[in-house]
């Protein structure tokens, strides 16, 4: 099946990615550690634009930047250097940005994601080093602004960007993307993209292969999704309405769901590019070979390799190695001489699910434990133990608790107060399996007890037997097998 | 030759705010000097390389080792606009 | 206590009496001034004294006052670069230099006047006044470092520290009678030294003596990690000065004889490099036909890069704010109060410089050109030792006599700016007068020479009396 992109739909990134890994920013010593800290105390002359302060690279940053580009697949720079880029902002403290122009570090790679029909190639265009402004806060709102407040404890954070070309042919697609890519990132270790401002993306997107229009600065990938679906809905509604799409940078306003016009500027920037005269140029393509040595398995191999070695189907593995974390949790579990497939069934459909319905965002795994924080409150921290999981699985296949108990063993771990192993949880609570003369008691109860049910199901509505099943759960306290109890029922009122 | 509408340019570009008066002054002037510079035009420079750094240096790098910032009293020492500890500014737009 | 002093008898002094009583000496004479060189004079100048007095005099400048250009940064003390738009601001770092002087023990007297931003050759556009050159009020002392030279001239610092551009030490040195260095580009950090041109500049030394530049330099050269562009790489100042110069080659480079020279500064270049010849040395002329393109390329570039350094300079985190009713008309009004006409034109022209649709015809084109000066300079030196010629075409001039015109206040620098395209090192040294202004010797060497450019020098001041000379006015 190939995918006819009827709409005729051409997306493109350019993706901001904070190497927040590194422990200084790109041209001073200053920590890059200032997520938590009060405003302006992760600064120096250097950051802060100081006159007469100079710039000194940081050798960790090139290196992730070439880490980046070979899992990119990409080319990465015989000669590369730094520009400047000049323009006027209050977050800018020397007047000018720090970048890569016509020489940057990587070039030419590719993405390949689970497209519209299946396996598909994003071309990268591109991807550079650049340092990260200051941050602003507005006094009021954006629009009713009394002013700004400036914090440049972000000011010259190493940043990369990458570039793609618009081989994106849907919102899902860019999406899935932004997934992939930022996962890869992870298994680099360069990027904890659960750190605010971590990611942020521009996203350029045209209808029926027409005029770009850019939409500036998204914070997240449902947002980017979300701010696609909005655009390419306006695009077509004006070109229905037999308008014309201009040329033009957008800005989307997360409450609303939709793309706004940005003012447009009284005139053309022109940001009068030149080579940064306090830098020197790199030559570094002697790195690749010791850099290429150190990269880690990626994603798409670590798939293949779960498939093989662990027997697990293609879903759990894409799921499993979603998240670097994730997959090394998985086989830990494994390694612990639980069995794959059961283990792969309990991590990647149960404990993920769980995970997602409290918005918990993997965050640390240190080998015994798997760390979370909320999503929206990076404060609120959980965790789950390997070993843990591997008692779990253990006694669900050595048929000592039903399915249902077990779930109940995870809720129980992530909820709780108190630190309890599966084993104590399952005994406080009473949830080891019933015998099976308890169930066939609990099903003769249930029938005699039920005769409006009973006839209702043998007259035909299956939603009986739902509820027939339901009331043994409810009896056996839920340590019945739900599927044995199923089968029981019907044996007994069917013959 | 520039004109009156490039000095406005690049005066808006450079951020600089200049009269009416003052855009004249600046058009002769300046364009005084371009006529200066053109004589550069005179040199075939197809096939020269331009030299940025005399120096023929390369990959000068720092360690990624923290050092010590600032205080943000020392930070924010040089200004009187300032607010719960960062520098405060007139609203963008 | 004699108001001129080398740094080796302003040693014998403190050594005699005391570091306070010279520091004291020195700001008592700098009270009396005549010529405006100074910006500030540090409230801590005699208590760093005391200090170092009450540890025993260690370091090769133990005690020994230097005066400071008012763009390299001193924590404690205004760094204004002479301009509004820095008023009030005190940074909170030392410069390396500055590092590197109070290891050595110095006492920093205070920083001095210069054209705003180190844009000009007469310290005319400083916003605190212009400085006077000592040998004539009347006139300029050069600039930009004019501050510095002058008060090094006028016997009111033993020596002073400067920063060279496209002549900004070496201009001055020649107007006020002193010498000046300008070192091989990545000799001296620039760290904390507030750039006009980056790719162009350093920090060089201004004294009395030849001597006094070799002691300043083997104290504040070599190389600073923190500044990319340092080269390292050691030089043995001091031991260059050696009264010899046997078999040294020097080339003359007509183009920098060019049209209006002045026949008295050309006839001093000429009886110098005779003597030259009396001492053992030989000359022949050389040609560097790409020198009368160096001064359009220089200014293109130095304008360019400067267009970027001084944007940061937008009242949001320190120095001058003007009112505006959003931030970019705050920026707008700051910058067009703040800083003084000459800065604008160069922040305009250089803006022009680099933008679409000129960035090739303007900035790229004068970056070639400054390769074929770089090829001139290296063909030169591959056949000579040095290169001598005169420093400024012209002695000094008369205050606002040519600050109303920038392209005629640009052609002073037909001689200083080549070297700063080619980063080599050059000296100016006092070589003569007319009507009672001095006349700089300009005399240029190879990258990294600097030992060669310091004995050739060296051996000039051991064999003449020019540099003994004081100014009658202010004496």
């Amino acid at each position: 099946m190939v995918y006819e992109n009827p709409d005729g739909i051409r997306i493109g990134l350019e993706i901001h990615v904070q190497l927040n890994k590194l422990k200084t920013k790109m041209f001073c010593g200053c920590s890059s550690d200032y997520h938590n800290s009060a405003p302006n105390t992760h600064t120096c002359p250097v950051c802060l634009g100081l006159p007469g302060a100079l710039p000194v690279l940081n050798r960790k940053a090139v290196e992730a930047a070439i880490k980046v580009g070979l899992a990119l697949e990409g080319e990465i720079a015989e000669e590369t250097q730094f520009h400047r880029k000049n323009y006027f902002y209050p977050d800018l403290p020397k007047g000018f940005q720090v970048t890569q122009y016509d020489y940057p570090i990587v070039s030419k790679g590719k993405v390949v994601i689970e497209g519209e029909d299946g396996e598909h190639v994003v071309g990268i265009t591109r991807a550079h080093m650049e340092e990260d402004p200051g941050k602003l806060v507005h006094i009021g709102s954006i629009e009713k602004s009394k002013g700004v407040l400036i914090d440049y404890n972000r000011s010259g954070m190493p940043l990369i960007e990458t570039v793609t070309e618009p081989d994106m042919r849907s919102p899902k697609e860019a999406r899935r993307f932004l997934d992939k890519f930022r996962n890869i990132l992870e298994y680099l270790d360069v990027f904890d993209g659960n750190l605010e401002g971590a990611m942020r993306v521009d996203a350029n997107v045209s209808v029926y292969w027409g005029t770009r229009v850019e939409i500036k600065n998204i914070s997240s990938h449902k947002g980017v999704e979300r701010a696609l679906l909005y655009e390419i809905m306006r695009q077509k509604n004006v070109i229905r309405r037999g308008g014309k799409i201009t040329q033009e940078t957008r800005h989307f306003d997360e409450g609303r769901g939709v793309t706004l016009s940005m003012r447009t500027k009284e005139e053309a920037e022109d940001y009068r590019y030149f080579r940064e005269p306090d830098l020197m140029p790199m030559r570094v393509s002697d790195w690749v070979p010791g850099i290429r040595e150190t990269l880690p398995e990626l994603p798409d191999a670590k798939r293949s390799r779960f498939i093989e070695q662990y027997g697990i189907t293609d879903m759990h593995a894409r799921s499993l190695t979603s998240k670097i974390m994730l997959a090394d949790f998985y086989e830990g579990v494994c390694a612990k001489g639980a069995d794959p497939k059961t283990a792969a069934t309990w991590t990647a459909d149960v404990f993920l699910g769980e995970l997602n319905y409290r918005d918990l965002a993997i965050s640390s795994y240190d080998g015994e434990t798997i760390g979370f924080i909320h999503a929206k409150d990076p404060q609120v921290e959980n965790s789950f133990k390997v070993s843990d999981m591997v008692e779990l699985v253990k006694l669900f296949s050595e048929g000592k608790v039903s399915d249902r108990a077990a779930v109940e063993v995870i809720r129980s771990i992530l909820d709780g107060t108190e630190e309890k192993t599966p084993l104590q949880i399952i005994e406080e609570k009473g949830l080891f399996k019933a015998e099976d003369d308890l169930v066939t008691k609990a099903v003769s109860e249930t029938i005699a007890e039920n005769a409006a049910a009973v006839q209702d199901y043998l007259g035909g509505a299956e939603k009986s037997l739902n509820f027939l099943v339901g009331q043994v759960m409810k009896k056996t306290k839920g340590t019945a097998d739900a599927k044995t109890a199923r089968e029981l029922i019907i044996k007994e009122l069917k013959g | 030759m520039i004109t009156k509408e490039d000095v406005e340019h690049i005066g808006w570009l450079a951020r600089i705010e200049i009269s009416e008066q003052e855009t004249v002054e600046y058009m002769e002037k300046l364009n005084s000097v371009l006529e200066y510079f053109g004589q550069l035009d005179e040199l075939e420079t197809e096939d020269v390389p331009p030299t940025y750094h005399v120096a023929e240096v390369f990959n000068v790098f720092r360690e990624d080792v923290v050092e010590e910032s600032l205080p943000q009293e020392t930070v924010l020492a040089n200004t009187e606009n300032k607010q719960d500890g960062a520098f405060r500014s007139p609203k963008i737009g | 206590m004699a108001k001129w002093m080398s740094v080796a008898q302003v040693k014998e002094k403190i050594r005699e009496s005391s570091a306070e009583e010279v520091t004291a000496s020195y700001l008592e004479v700098i009270e009396k001034s005549k010529i405006n060189g100074y910006v500030a004079v540090s409230e801590k100048a005699v208590e760093q004294a005391r200090e170092i007095d009450a540890k025993g005099h260690e370091g090769p400048l133990a005690g020994v006052p230097i005066a400071i250009k008012d763009n390299i940064s001193v924590v404690g003390m205004q760094n204004s670069c002479g301009s509004k738009i820095l008023e009030g601001y005190v940074p909170p770092f030392n410069a390396h230099v500055i590092e590197k002087l109070q290891e050595a023990g110095a006492v920093i007297l205070g920083k001095t006047n210069m054209d705003e931003f180190a844009m000009g050759s007469s310290t005319e556009t400083s916003y605190y006044g212009p400085t006077a050159n000592p040998w004539d009020l009347e006139r300029v002392p050069g600039g930009s470092s004019g501050g510095s030279a002058a008060v090094v001239a006028a016997g009111e610092a033993p020596f002073a520290l400067g920063s060279d551009t496209g002549g900004s030490v070496r201009c001055p040195a020649a107007f006020c009678g002193v010498v000046g260095l300008k070192p091989t580009y990545g000799a001296v950090s620039r760290y904390g030294v507030v750039a006009y041109a980056n790719s162009l500049e350093q920090v060089g030394p201004l004294a009395n003596n030849v001597t006094d530049i070799a002691v300043l330099m083997d104290v504040i050269g070599g190389y600073d990690r923190r500044d990319s562009t340092s080269i390292d790489r050691k030089t043995a100042y001091q031991e260059a000065l050696v009264d010899d110069v046997k078999g040294l080659k020097i080339g003359v480079p007509k183009e920098f004889f060019g049209e209006g020279i002045h026949q008295d500064v050309e006839k001093a270049v000429w009886d110098s490099i005779h003597r030259y010849e009396e001492l053992g040395a030989s000359w022949e002329e050389v040609s560097m036909p790409n020198i009368k393109y160096a001064l359009a390329s220089y200014y293109i570039i130095a304008m360019s890069e400067a267009s970027s350094n001084l944007a940061r300079f937008d009242g949001t985190r320190y120095g001058f704010r003007d009112r505006g009713e959003n931030w970019h008309s705050m920026v707008s009004a700051t910058r067009a109060e703040g800083f003084g006409t000459e800065v604008k034109r160069r922040i305009l022209l250089g803006t022009y410089a680099l933008s679409a649709g000129y960035h090739d015809k303007y900035y790229l084109k004068a970056l070639k050109v400054r390769t074929l000066v770089k090829q001139d300079f290296d063909r030169a030196l591959s056949k000579v030792d040095v290169l001598m010629a005169p420093t400024m075409p012209n002695p000094a001039f008369k205050k606002g006599e040519k600050i109303e015109d920038p392209l005629t206040l640009y052609l002073s620098d037909v001689n200083t700016c080549p070297i700063n395209l080619a980063g080599v090192p050059s000296i100016s040294v006092p070589c003569g007068f007319t009507d009672g202004l001095p006349i700089g010797l300009q005399i240029m060497g190879k990258p990294f020479d600097e030992p060669t450019v310091l004995r050739t020098a060296y051996t000039f001041e051991q064999n003449t009396d020019y540099h003994t000379k004081r100014p009658p006015e202010v004496a």
